[in-house]
């Protein structure tokens, strides 16, 4: 909020936020590589990395792209057609299960 | 923070802001620039696509009964003799991340009317972008040369090239329009085009610093699906 009451002075935010987020971008990113440098398996590997990616994508919508200060019609534009992608991804979940129980029941354990 | 101001239109903020834009008169997003407001819905289509990509991807490796190709062992690059898992990825998204900042200063600096720093910045990102692009086209040629193809790879299972070049392949191809576009906004900025308020080419739109905010928006985005990518297809 105290953002929103600089830009309608300003129109434009100071450089240090930039520079925090690019900075903060380059460690996630470092943070993500060092996940598999020293090959985390399972379960830790995998919330590491979704961890990571949200963190690294939410900033850059966020400040790079000036989600947060953009008005609320555009955000919920912008992010609402992101739950049937969602959708999407169980739908296609069940599928590959399927389609692996299938493989194995006629291709390995014979039918 | 571009958007011009509309004569006797005072915009609220938070949610009765929104329900003045959706519930609005005429047009939605009021004072909003048409070019920002449509490539943000571009934005959301190319991210349907992306998501179609990768959610196939998901697909395809999850009901595979053959074992899946280890990317940190067919991404790793030899360094002085010893192989190191994804550098050359790795190297990549640090330069993406970097053009991502650049631009980031470079649409601050437009909307401060600071001409000369803005062009500087934009061409920075362009060089990254083009640095990427570079890279990702050794990393082709490499694979290639290894034997992987669309239809068959020696790692493991058939589907991991046609999934590895498609995906990285459309992706290649935002970041080499970007990189086009980048080139004419440093030349159309560095001549102050955005200044004079000069008429673009295609267009009877008058030249205005929003136009590198639209542009940046783009960047970001390419930026943003290498996060993605990155994510499944080079760590998972």
């Amino acid at each position: 909020m105290e953002e929103t009451k600089k830009q309608e002075q300003t129109t434009t935010h100071k450089i240090g936020i930039y520079l925090w987020i690019w900075g903060l971008l380059f460690v996630l990113s470092f943070f993500s590589y060092m996940v598999d440098w020293y090959q985390f398996q399972g379960l830790l590997r995998w919330s590491l990395i979704l961890l990571f990616m949200f963190l690294k994508a939410g900033l850059i919508m966020a400040f790079f792209m000036h989600l947060f200060w953009e008005r609320y019609a555009l955000v919920n534009v912008l992010l609402w057609p992101m739950t049937a992608i969602a959708c999407f991804i169980f739908l296609m979940v069940a599928e590959f299960e399927y389609t692996v129980f299938t493989r194995i029941f006629y291709f390995v354990a014979g039918g | 923070m571009s958007d011009p101001k509309i004569e006797g239109y005072v915009f609220k903020p938070g949610f009765s802001g929104m329900a003045q834009d959706t519930g609005s008169d005429q047009t939605m997003f009021k004072g909003v620039h048409w070019g920002k407001a449509m490539m943000w819905i571009f934005l959301l289509s190319d991210t349907f696509i992306f998501s179609c990509f990768l959610i196939s991807y998901m697909k395809g490796r999850g009901s595979t009964l053959v074992e899946w190709p280890n990317p940190s062992e067919v991404f790793a690059l030899d360094a002085f003799g010893v192989p190191v898992p994804l550098l050359l990825i790795a190297i990549m998204t640090f330069v993406l991340i970097t053009s991502s900042g650049t631009m980031a200063l470079a649409v601050k600096y437009g909307y401060e009317k600071n001409r000369k720093m803005c062009a500087w910045l934009i061409l920075a990102t362009a060089i990254g972008g083009l640095t990427f692009v570079g890279m990702q086209a050794f990393e082709w040629s490499k694979l290639i040369h290894e034997g992987v193809r669309p239809w068959e790879n020696p790692f493991g299972a058939k589907q991991f090239g046609s999934f590895f070049f498609m995906i990285t392949g459309f992706h290649g191809t935002h970041v080499s329009i970007g990189v086009i576009f980048l080139f004419i906004y440093a030349y159309k900025t560095f001549a102050g085009h955005y200044d004079e308020k000069k008429r673009g080419w295609f267009t009877t739109m008058k030249g205005d610093y929003v136009e590198i905010e639209i542009l940046g928006l783009y960047w970001h985005f390419v930026d943003l699906v290498w996060v993605f990518i990155f994510a499944f297809f080079y760590l998972w």
